[in-house]
């Protein structure tokens, strides 16, 4: 019984990952859900029923990675270690492409079925996870309802096309930036910006020179939040030279925690960009 | 002689200067030699200037300092203890030196006093000296000062690791291998500002004790018998290193090997002296760090490459070949 | 002639136990003395503590002056030849001047010429002087004692360790250098050498001076049995003594 289950899992995860549209067949909805990634943890609260939800990822509670440390508070929180895993006797594992392989394999050896997401590199891509996900818990109508309205939201802010874009940039501890290819870079030019990194040829996430930066001149430069305690990679972000960069208007209003994730968080990161670009264009006319 | 050491000296002055030079020129962003010049000393063209003034000068300027550091208190280190092998990164006062600037920044003190970052840095070095004096003795014989080194590192290593992987930083975790490689990618002139006092005031520290240094290569007997104040001489030096060994530790993680490798190739060619020794490895030092900036910068431009990465693969044959030679002692 | 040093009742401590136990002694100038005694006798104590090196209580003519003018006062050759460095010889002769800072470099360059040339380094002066033998490197040193141009010389063991030629030339050195007005003490272990050369000769026994005169008079049988156990045959002829030790005497 078990066995088959797992497979059938197996297979939607499968198919999930290769198509990213498919529809869980299961008739019983899984009871026990146990989440031990940051992204999944936010798309499980955002749709589980109530009591589904056994425990989530306890970076889903750490306010500087979380957008839903809040809501997180409700659940117990686990370390992503298999045993502990385990013993919370789950009958669904929600786990990220990039969590300890060695804990995925251990819990499916054991006999837990684990579905496994990658991470969104697209803003396209959001609907597929949600509905992923709520497939995956049984909560399809959830899922349908989340995905209309973060379309609705994503085309009550879409730019017309005819406009002169402001240059911006992503920039985050040890000079880390982030070009097209990649969810924030995404949202960054879905909020009327041209993307400074990707024009320096930066596809994905990678190194972007503090003097190339500089000499790319950005309306705005999106710093990253710095955490508590002090670390040399974060120096940067108070480099005196950063300072003088973009200082037309004022920082928009989001946090890392936004956009960590590809869920409808986002709209929020989405938001306050598209209002400091109004911002910038009023400054600037 | 005295001709032939002011011609070294203004030969590694000229190598100083065509370095710091290239290091003012090289960097991601392609500007030209002209441009470049031109917002450096008249600040034509505003981005240029901020890349040139905010983000090149400091970081050529911390590699001068550095090198200067690291080069003195080498030879000084050598000089005090009458061994080749002394060295600030193997007799562990820059792993020292790293565990104070750690303690001080992940503790907050650094947050609420700029200069208690240089300050715990040079107490951590301090520490660290006045211990290998007391476990390896005044005349440093070769295998107890190996040794007391290698336990010193060690725990300062272990000590700086803890701290990191307690902090609720998760960056704080991973720069590990900068506060043991070091690295002068993206410092400002905040740091220049923190570390140039102390690097400077043990500059002047050291011009105290060359005489001094210089006597004891007769022996202490024979040094305070010529009127070398000896306990002075101890005090001077020890402090000049830490000051100096705490600062471009606290501003740029433990570079290691330049104070071995520069006084190493100078030595004889300024006849050995230590009073020589001392300015031509200032300079040297200085070169050294500088040319292994620009190596970085060069060779791997967008991956930030540790300069103590690069220190070490050219160092440790020298200090190899130096063990090599002195296994006669050891044995 | 007044004294270029004189002690009273120098007693050094370590701990309750006195290593050097209040002695009494005057040198003038143009004296060479030796300074003789068992191991543990106290001889190096002594002169560490004229210079200054260990404290020390009772009255010692160099302890008023200052590290530097004592410096000019006293040159000190420590028995272990130590030079760390490959300095060439001339740049450790030279570094005997460090006393003297108020000099001019011709005052400077004049006094190690001079005893580079009084201790026949003319050779050797560009050599590095880790590379040179015992012999060579006990010239240079001794050299480095002269160009400080003190007036007293305390030399500990210079002979040891050298072959016979060269503790000869060392001696003879030490004696041309008090004819010439200096002083010397030099502490030996070669009783022959001393009676041979030193002017004068410091007997010490258990951190005490128990003898003090002309080699005729400290060396006696004697002072021989009692303070070294030995026997020996002397015979002072007009070339210079010869000694030979010829057994121990039981203890």
């Amino acid at each position: 019984m078990l066995g088959s289950v797992r497979r059938s899992e197996h297979m939607l995860a499968g198919l999930a990952l290769v198509a990213g549209l498919a529809q869980p067949v299961a008739a019983d909805a899984p009871r026990r859900v146990v989440s031990i990634n940051l992204c999944t943890d936010q798309l499980a609260m955002m749709m589980a029923a109530p009591g589904q939800l056994v425990s989530v990822s306890n970076l889903a509670a750490d306010p500087y990675s979380s957008a839903m440390a809040k809501e997180a508070e409700a659940y117990p929180v686990n370390h992503g270690l298999a045993e502990e895993v385990f013993l919370m006797r789950p009958d669904l594992v929600l786990a990220g492409r990039y969590t300890a392989k060695a804990t995925v394999d251990l819990l499916e050896r054991l006999g837990v079925p684990v579905v496994t997401l990658e991470p969104a590199r697209s803003l396209s891509e959001i609907p597929d996870h949600i509905r992923i996900v709520g497939g995956a818990i049984g909560r399809e109508a959830e899922a349908e309802a989340l995905v209309a309205r973060f379309e609705a939201d994503l085309a009550a802010l879409s730019v017309p096309e005819d406009q002169v874009l402001p240059l911006a940039a992503l920039y985050y501890a040890n000079g880390y930036s982030l070009g097209s290819n990649s969810l924030a870079g995404q949202v960054l030019e879905a909020a009327g910006y041209r993307n400074a990194a990707a024009e320096a040829g930066l596809a994905g996430g990678g190194n972007l020179p503090l003097e190339v930066l500089i000499m790319a001149m950005p309306d705005l430069v999106v710093r990253g939040t710095p955490y508590p305690g002090r670390s040399r990679s974060e120096d940067i972000l108070t480099h005196p030279a950063l300072d003088a960069l973009g200082q037309g208007v004022a920082a928009p209003d989001l946090s890392d925690n936004d956009w960590i994730c590809g869920t409808p968080q986002v709209i929020h990161a989405l938001r306050g960009l598209v209002d400091t670009r109004k911002a910038l264009e009023k400054a600037g006319s | 002689m005295t001709r032939c050491y002011s011609l070294i000296l203004m030969a590694l002055f000229a190598a100083v200067l065509v370095l710091f030079a290239g290091s003012l020129l090289v960097g991601p962003a392609a500007i030209g030699l002209g441009d470049s010049l031109a917002a450096l000393f008249r600040g034509e063209g505003e981005m240029v200037t901020l890349v040139m003034r905010e983000v090149r000068l400091p970081r050529a300027i911390l590699g001068v300092l550095v090198g200067v550091a690291l080069g003195l208190s080498g030879a000084a280190m050598q000089g005090l203890l009458r061994n080749p092998l002394a060295e600030p990164g193997l007799i562990g006062t820059s792993a020292s030196a790293a565990l104070g600037a750690v303690l001080a920044l992940q503790t907050g003190l650094a947050a609420a006093f700029a200069l208690a970052l240089p300050l715990a840095a040079l107490l951590g070095a301090l520490i660290s000296v006045l211990l290998i004096l007391a476990l390896a003795g005044p005349r440093g014989a070769i295998q107890t000062l190996i040794l007391a080194g290698i336990g010193i590192s060690a725990l300062a290593s272990a000590l700086t690791s803890l701290v990191l992987n307690l902090s609720p930083n998760p960056f704080a975790a991973s720069e590990i291998m900068f506060w043991m490689m070091g690295s002068l990618a993206d410092r400002s002139m905040l740091h220049v500002g923190l570390a140039a006092p102390f690097i400077l005031g043990g500059m002047l520290m050291m011009t105290r004790a060359w005489r001094g240094l210089d006597a004891l290569t007769l022996g202490e007997d024979a040094a305070a018998s010529m009127g070398v104040d000896l306990m002075r001489l101890r005090l001077w030096v020890v402090f000049a290193t830490a000051a100096m060994v705490g600062a471009a530790t606290a501003v740029a993680g433990a570079i290691g090997f330049v104070g071995l490798v520069v006084p190493h190739l100078l030595r004889r060619a300024v006849g050995a002296s230590p009073a020589r020794l001392l300015p031509a490895s200032a300079l040297g030092g200085a070169a050294v760090v500088l040319a292994a900036d620009i190596v970085v910068r060069v060779i791997a431009p967008d991956r930030d490459l540790k300069l103590g990465v690069l220190t070490a693969l050219v160092g440790s044959p020298f200090f190899l070949h130096l063990i090599l030679r002195r296994r006669k002692d050891i044995a | 002639m007044s004294p270029v040093l004189q002690l009273s009742s120098l007693s050094v401590r370590r701990g309750e136990c006195p290593v050097v136990d209040r002695a009494d002694l005057s040198v003038a100038a143009g004296e060479f003395v030796g300074l003789l005694g068992p191991n543990g006798a106290g001889k190096t104590t002594l002169m560490r503590a004229i210079l200054g090196l260990l404290p020390s209580s009772g009255e010692n003519s160099l302890r008023a002056l200052r590290p530097e003018a004592r410096a000019r006062h006293a040159a000190f050759l420590p028995q272990e030849r130590e030079i760390a460095w490959p300095m060439p010889a001339e740049d450790v002769v030279a570094l005997g001047r460090m006393p003297h800072p108020a000099a001019t470099p011709a005052q400077n360059r004049a006094a190690i010429e001079r005893a580079i040339a009084e201790m026949g380094l003319e050779g050797l002066r560009h050599r590095p002087a880790t590379e040179l033998s015992g012999g060579e490197k006990a010239r240079v040193l001794i050299a480095r004692a002269l160009a400080q141009e003190a007036p007293v010389l305390l030399a500990d063991e210079p002979t040891a360790g050298l072959d016979p030629a060269a503790q000869i030339s060392v001696m003879e050195v030490f004696a041309a250098h008090a004819r010439a007005g200096g002083t010397v003490i030099a502490s030996l272990h070669d009783l022959g050498l001393a009676a041979r050369h030193c002017t004068r000769l410091v007997l010490m026994a258990r951190g005490r001076i128990v003898a003090d005169g002309a080699p005729r008079d400290v060396l006696s049988p004697e002072n021989l049995a009692e303070v070294f156990h030995l026997r020996a045959h002397v015979d002072w002829r007009d070339e210079g003594p010869i000694f030979q030790p010829l057994s121990v005497i039981g203890r």
